[in-house]
C-alpha cells in the first residue's frame, strides 16, 4: 500500500502561466491518497540520503557543544568580542534566529486569519522551522552570559542577595518575549500536529508506534465534539499568537532602539526589525521547502503556485526592508546630529561597507528579480535567492550591531572585531543544530498538516461532492468552494 | 453479529458514510428520528456539523478571556508590588509606580496565560487525555482519521434498539454499520 504513494503520477505544471484558480492541491487526490502520501514518508524506511545528511548534521552540531562547553570552562574571553564591541556574533546570531522564527508564525497565525488557504499545504513546516530557529536562537543568550550557573539572574525571581531582576529593562522585556514566543509556538504547533497523531496512531503497525503516537496523540477521535472546542482553540491561538510575533521582534528591536549609541537609537527600528523578520523568515522557509518536496515527492501538494505566494512575501518585504534602509539614511542626514549622520556614512563607507554592500544587495536589489513571474516560477532560482536574502539578512544583523560599537562617540574608544575560530565553530555549529532538527522531524513527523489540506479538498466541501460532482468536474469549482467554506 | 447480546456490554453503533455531505445528512435525519447520544467523527471539521448535532457555543473564549485578564493582573500586579514596595529603585528619579515600561512583559504574560488557558482549556472540554475509549475497539472506526466519516450512535440513547438503530443507519446509506462493544 505504501508503494502506491511513491508511485503517485506527479502533475507536471506549465512554468510561467499561473492561474489564480488553480487548486492548491494538484493531482487526482482523495483523503486516503493523501494520508498515503504524507504519512508514507515517516513510515517507510528513511531515504538513502537521510543518514548521510543527519549524520554530517550531527556532527556539526557537536561543534556546537564543543564551543559552547570551551566559552563556558574557558571564560567569554575566549570570543573576539572586548571593548567597545561587547555585542558580536551572540546577538548578530540570536537576532538573525529569532527572526527566521517569524515566518511560521505569520503562515500558521496570521494567514490563517486571513484565510489564506495556501497556507496548509506548508504551515506544519514552517511552524517547526519556527521552534527549531528560535531553540537555535535561545543558545546564544544562554551562552553569551558567560557565568551560566547565573543565568537564573533574569528569571522574575530574587537572586541571592534579595535582588530582584529590573522589569524595566528592555533585555528583561526580551526574556519574557521570547520564552512566551517559544511556549506559544510549541503549544500552536503541537495542538495543530493531535489529529495528525491520531492518524499515525492509527495507521500504526508495530506497537511502539502505537503507543508513542497513541501517547501524544491523547486519545484525539475526531468527533465532531472535539472539532468544535478544537477550531475555537485554533482561531484563539492564532489571533493570540498574531501580536505577539509583531511583539517579539520589536521587543528584541528596544534592546538596540532605547540605547544611546548613534545607528541603534531610532525609532524605525520596531517595524524595520519585524520586516526583516518576515524577509529572512519566508526565505529559510523557501530554502527548506523547496528541497523538501522535491525530495519527498510532495510536488502535488508544495506546488509552484505556493511558491510562487511566498516569493511574492519575499518581495513584498524586501521593498518594506528597503523602504527602511532609505530611511534610515535620510533620517540621519535630515536630523542634522553629527554622530547619527557619522554612523551611516560609515555604515555605508566605513570599514564594514563590504557587509553594507552585501546586505544591500541580497536583501533588497537580487529580489528585485521576483517581481519577473519567469523567475517565481523556477524553483532553482527562488532557492538562490532565498539562499541570498539569508546571507544578507544575516550580515544586516551583524553590520547594525558590529558596525554601530565599533565606532561611537569617542574616536579614543573605537576598535575593530575580529570573529575567533570559537566565534565561528559556534555559528557553524548553531546551524548543524538547527539541520538535524529539522532532519529528524521530517523522519517522525508529518510534514504536512493533513486534516487541513485534506479540508480545503475540493470534494470536501459538503456543498460539493453531491451536487455538483456529476455536472461538471469537482476541480473547475475548487476555487468557489475554498471561498464557501 | 453479535445482535442478540446483552445491552449493557454494547457501546453503540457506528456507521461509516461517503463523505461529509452524506455524513451530514444521515445525522440530520438521525436526530430528526428523535436519536440524542449520537456523535459524529471525520478527518476535519465538517462545516455545520456543530448546528445538526445541536452543539452548544464553545465557552472556550469566555475562559481564554480569563486566563488572558488573570495574567496581566499577575504580572503587572506582581512587578508593581516589586517595584515599590519589595525592591523599589530610584531609576532616573522615575516614580516608582510607573507602568510604562512594565507593558511589555504585562502584554507577554497576558498572552502567555491566554495561550496556555487556550490549550489546556480546550483539552478539558475535549476530555482528553483519553488515551483509551471503546471506539477503539473497533478496526472500522481507525479509518476516521484517514478518510473515515463515522456516525456513532451510543446504546444509552433511549430509543436505541440494536436492531431498529441498525436498520435506521443503514436505510441512511451506512456502509458497513457495525455494533461497538465497551
Amino acid at each position: 500500500m505504501t508503494q502506491q504513494a511513491v508511485t503517485q503520477p506527479v502533475t507536471t505544471q506549465p512554468v510561467t502561466t499561473l492561474d489564480p484558480r488553480l487548486p492548491y492541491i494538484l493531482g487526482d487526490h482523495d483523503n486516503h491518497s493523501l494520508t498515503e502520501l504524507v504519512c508514507g514518508i515517516v513510515e517507510r524506511p528513511v531515504p538513502r540520503w537521510w543518514w548521510p545528511a543527519f549524520l554530517i548534521s550531527l556532527t556539526v552540531a557537536s561543534g556546537a557543544l564543543f564551543a559552547a562547553v570551551y566559552l563556558i570552562s574557558t571564560g567569554v574571553g575566549v570570543w573576539g568580542e572586548n571593548q567597545p564591541v561587547g555585542w558580536a556574533f551572540d546577538i548578530t546570531n540570536f537576532v538573525f534566529w529569532v527572526g527566521i522564527g517569524h515566518a511560521g508564525t505569520l503562515i500558521s497565525a496570521i494567514l490563517f486569519l486571513l484565510r489564506q488557504k495556501w497556507r496548509t499545504s506548508i504551515n506544519r513546516f514552517a511552524e517547526v522551522m519556527t521552534l527549531f530557529a528560535v531553540a537555535c536562537a535561545g543558545v546564544y543568550p544562554l551562552i553569551h552570559v558567560g557565568r551560566v550557573w547565573m543565568v537564573f539572574y533574569l528569571a522574575p525571581i530574587p537572586n541571592s542577595h534579595a535582588i530582584w531582576p529590573n522589569f524595566r529593562s528592555p533585555l528583561l522585556w526580551d526574556v519574557f518575549a521570547v520564552s512566551t514566543y517559544a511556549t506559544v509556538s510549541l503549544m500552536f504547533w503541537y495542538v495543530g500536529l493531535i489529529p495528525d497523531l491520531a492518524t499515525l496512531r492509527d495507521r500504526a503497525t508495530t506497537r511502539p508506534r502505537q503507543w508513542i503516537y497513541g501517547f501524544f496523540a491523547l486519545g484525539w477521535r475526531g468527533s465532531a465534539r472535539h472539532w468544535h472546542h478544537y477550531e475555537i482553540a485554533y482561531l484563539l491561538l492564532a489571533g493570540l499568537a498574531t501580536p505577539l510575533v509583531v511583539s517579539v521582534h520589536t521587543i528584541v528591536s528596544f534592546d538596540f532602539a532605547t540605547s544611546v549609541i548613534p545607528g541603534w537609537h531610532t525609532t524605525i527600528f520596531p517595524p524595520y526589525f519585524v520586516a526583516g523578520a518576515i524577509l529572512s523568515g519566508f526565505a529559510m522557509v523557501l530554502t527548506l521547502m523547496i528541497p523538501a518536496r522535491e525530495l519527498f515527492g510532495l510536488r502535488d501538494l508544495v506546488t509552484n503556485q505556493h511558491l510562487d505566494k511566498m516569493a511574492r512575501v519575499l518581495l513584498a518585504t524586501s521593498l518594506m526592508v528597503g523602504y527602511a534602509y532609505g530611511v534610515e539614511l535620510f533620517t540621519a542626514w535630515y536630523s542634522v546630529n553629527f554622530y547619527e549622520r557619522f554612523a551611516f556614512m560609515n555604515r555605508v563607507f566605513g570599514p564594514l561597507a563590504w557587509g553594507y554592500a552585501i546586505m544591500v544587495s541580497c536583501n533588497v536589489l537580487i529580489p528585485q528579480l521576483l517581481w519577473f513571474g519567469r523567475v517565481r516560477g523556477k524553483p532553482w532560482m527562488l532557492l538562490t535567492i532565498s539562499i541570498l536574502v539569508n546571507v544578507g539578512m544575516w550580515f544586516e544583523r551583524f553590520v547594525i550591531i558590529v558596525g554601530s560599537l565599533e565606532r561611537d562617540f569617542l574616536p579614543s574608544s573605537w576598535g575593530r572585531f575580529v570573529p575567533t575560530w570559537v566565534d565561528i565553530l559556534q555559528m557553524v555549529g548553531v546551524f548543524g543544530l538547527f539541520f538535524t532538527l529539522m532532519l529528524l522531524f521530517l523522519r517522525f513527523l508529518p510534514m504536512i498538516a493533513l486534516s487541513e489540506v485534506k479540508g480545503i479538498l475540493p470534494h470536501s466541501s459538503h456543498h460539493g461532492s453531491t451536487d455538483h460532482a456529476t455536472d461538471e468536474p469537482s476541480v473547475a469549482h475548487s476555487d468557489k468552494e475554498l471561498v464557501v467554506t | 453479529m453479535s445482535i442478540e447480546r446483552n445491552q449493557r456490554e454494547l457501546f453503540g453503533v457506528i456507521a461509516t458514510f461517503a463523505g461529509p455531505a452524506e455524513l451530514l445528512e444521515a445525522t440530520r435525519q438521525t436526530r430528526d428520528a428523535g436519536y440524542e447520544r449520537l456523535d459524529t467523527f471525520s478527518p476535519f471539521p465538517i462545516h455545520g456539523m456543530g448546528r445538526v448535532l445541536g452543539l452548544r457555543p464553545s465557552v472556550l473564549p469566555w475562559m481564554v478571556l480569563t486566563g488572558g485578564i488573570l495574567g496581566a493582573i499577575v504580572a503587572l500586579g506582581g512587578m508593581l508590588y516589586i517595584n515599590v514596595i519589595e525592591y523599589p529603585i530610584n531609576a532616573g528619579g522615575k516614580p516608582h509606580a510607573a507602568i510604562e515600561p512594565l507593558i511589555p512583559i504585562t502584554f507577554e504574560v497576558c498572552v502567555l496565560f491566554s495561550a496556555i488557558t487556550a490549550v489546556v482549556g480546550s483539552f478539558f472540554l475535549c476530555g482528553l487525555p483519553r488515551l483509551h475509549h471503546p471506539l477503539f475497539n473497533s478496526a472500522e472506526f481507525a479509518r476516521t482519521t484517514d478518510d473515515g466519516f463515522v456516525l456513532a450512535i451510543e446504546a444509552s440513547d433511549p430509543r436505541f434498539d440494536p436492531d431498529q438503530t441498525v436498520r435506521l443507519l443503514e436505510s441512511l446509506g451506512g456502509q458497513p454499520v457495525t455494533l461497538v462493544e465497551v
